[in-house]
């Protein structure tokens, strides 16, 4: 048999690979440039007999989500840049409910209204919190229509098994291309390994069960900080992805995630093929940061180049892991601006 | 001999933290009676909403969950339609319901979802301190309307339930009071209409209960009473709406 291929938008990818994954509930406000996303959701989810909102607003949305998560069903949203700045609340109160759930960003360029072209400028709001309160989601970032897809069931696992909220960072690039896709419903844990006896379901045969982040006691919400600390260590040691790319010889090494990796990666083989030792780390976690794929660079490593669609965000964290051992350049453009092959090979040239 | 009248069990035993002569108590109570009374207190989720009634859930023995301020009709919205064999119901205040949540009031009212809605009109906000509420009455002093509310800067009492029974989707809207024994019956009979249209996949059903202050209406409980009673029964007449 032929392999189970089809053509797909990164929009469609992420709603496909969520229903795949099992998503019972997806709540939605339009927004560019995710609107095939909430489309797809609107037209797939009755039809399997989930269940489609479209909200009045970002708010309603990520609420709505907050209500069917604590209702114990796989929940999740999807917006871009401005209407994810809206969904913060909801995901701060996620976070000190421990709820999980899975928010898609398909960014776009900021701040702002900003316009509708891709970028990857909302890292910083994504990776540290972006609410209020100490927290983190975790992030992931696929750089393909097969990513978008396949992230997706991991994306509700991770969220399942750490009752935490996942937010998927993809960009209008992502979103807006179509690629062939293998579908394939196999590469998912089976939701039944995730009991959730938290769940509001109605307290037939047991005590009530409350879901609340308000902690007024004397010491008890420092308690409950302290155990989320206690998960999100956890999560950074055992949930740290990248990969990487010519990492035993290279005297350069590019750093980039997402639509920013693709253009990177082509970078690299290009440079290869000329002879030119250069490597890649691309993050696919972005929280938590995978800091242990800057600790054995090779000894001829002299730099690292980080490459992004924003002013230099990531690069924050690039610079933490390699604390100071190597110089760490930075090239990026913002506002819908994507750096081209050309124009990281010159400064890969003005560096080396 | 027959026991005619006991503590609900839907009700927790335990000391209030509301002031002297807050109708919270009073309504709490009535909600738990009724739970009782419609045998529904296993399949019930409760959702609490941001004011002094965050903490309802000390006092309810079922299932209920926080939502942020303004959102529970959103996060009421979800439950049931993943869980439409549960009862779900809100509990909201003026503040939350009618000025940060108007826009999910509005919209789920008009989806229609089959839900009930406790709405506590007390025309202050209590817990951050006796703020102008959207229902506070014209000349009533606040915090921030320390020369009461006046019309020109700050509009008019918002009459929610009016606005929403304008609604198609609206099955049953209905204004009670808690400021004497008769009215408090008459409220009860309400909100376990309220119920009742749930259980019979009636649609959205909303009760508004104009309940005292005393605190931060600066005034004692009885004189609460009467307040509601001689003024803002004025203002928000009681009666079925819709």
């Amino acid at each position: 048999m032929k392999a189970n291929k089809i053509l797909m938008s990164g929009n469609e990818a992420f709603g496909e690979g969520a229903i795949q994954a099992g998503c019972q509930f997806y709540a939605g406000y339009p927004i560019t440039p995710q609107n095939e996303l909430i489309a797809y959701m609107a037209r797939h989810m009755p039809e399997r007999n989930k269940v489609f909102i479209q909200a009045e607003s970002e708010l309603a949305a990520i609420n709505m989500v907050f209500g069917a998560s604590a209702a114990g069903m796989r929940a999740m949203t999807s917006s871009s840049s401005p209407g994810i700045s809206l969904k913060q609340e909801g995901i701060s109160y996620m976070a000190g409910s421990q709820l999980p759930g899975v928010i898609v960003n398909v960014m776009r360029g900021g701040p702002g209204l900003g316009n509708i072209s891709p970028s990857q400028s909302d890292y910083f709001q994504a990776t540290r919190g972006g609410g209020h309160g100490d927290y983190h989601s975790i992030v992931i970032a696929p750089a393909s229509v097969q990513e978008a897809y396949d992230f997706m069931g991991l994306a509700f696992d991770l969220a399942d098994k750490y009752r935490n909220t996942v937010i998927v960072l993809g960009d209008g690039i992502l979103g807006q291309m179509m690629e062939p896709l293998r579908l394939s419903a196999a590469n998912q844990t089976p939701q039944t390994e995730y009991q959730k006896p938290w769940a509001l379901t109605g307290c037939k045969g047991r005590k009530p069960n409350i879901i609340r982040s308000l902690y007024l006691g004397d010491g008890v919400l420092e308690a409950l900080n302290v155990s989320l600390q206690k998960k999100y260590q956890l999560i950074q040691q055992e949930e740290a992805r990248y990969e990487g790319l010519f990492l035993d010889d290279a005297e350069i090494i590019l750093v980039a995630y997402g639509t920013m990796s693709r253009i990177s990666k082509v970078v690299v083989n290009n440079l290869r093929d000329k002879g030119k030792k250069i490597g890649m780390i691309r993050p696919i976690t972005l929280w938590p940061f995978p800091k242990k794929a800057f600790s054995g660079l090779p000894a001829m490593c002299s730099k690292l180049l980080v490459v992004e669609m924003s002013c230099g965000q990531m690069v924050e964290d690039v610079r933490l892991s390699v604390n100071g051992k190597y110089p760490v350049e930075f090239l990026g453009r913002a506002g819908g601006g994507v750096p081209a092959e050309e124009e990281i090979i010159e400064k890969i040239e003005s560096i080396l | 001999m027959k026991k005619i009248f006991s503590h609900p069990v839907s009700l927790r035993k335990t000391s209030t933290h509301y002031c002297p002569g807050c109708g919270h108590g009073l309504c709490h109570r009535l909600v738990a009676e009724i739970i009782d009374e419609l045998g529904i207190r296993e399949k019930t989720i409760a959702i609490a909403p941001v004011g002094c009634a965050v903490l309802a859930y000390d006092y309810w023995d079922f299932d209920c969950t926080e939502a942020a301020h303004g959102r529970a009709l959103a996060v009421a919205t979800a439950i049931k339609r993943v869980r439409p064999e549960n009862i779900v119901f809100t509990y909201q205040g003026d503040g939350d319901l009618a000025a940060i949540g108007t826009n999910e009031t509005i919209h789920t009212a008009n989806r229609g979802e089959n839900l009930t809605v406790i709405f506590i009109n007390n025309a202050v906000y209590g817990m951050t301190g006796g703020q102008m509420a959207p229902t506070t009455l014209l000349g009533q002093k606040t915090t921030t309307t320390p020369l009461g509310r006046q019309a020109n800067l700050q509009g008019f009492p918002l009459k929610v339930s009016e606005l929403l029974s304008q609604l198609p989707a609206v099955k049953y809207i209905e204004r009670v009071s808690l400021h004497s024994p008769q009215e408090v019956i008459k409220a009860k009979k309400a909100i376990k209409q309220a119920f009742q249209n749930q259980l019979d996949n009636q649609g959205f059903s909303l009760v508004e209960v104009l309940s005292a202050c005393p605190t931060y209406w600066g005034m004692p409980a009885h004189k609460a009473m009467s307040w509601i009673k001689e003024v803002m029964i004025k203002e928000f007449p009681l009666g079925r709406i819709k």
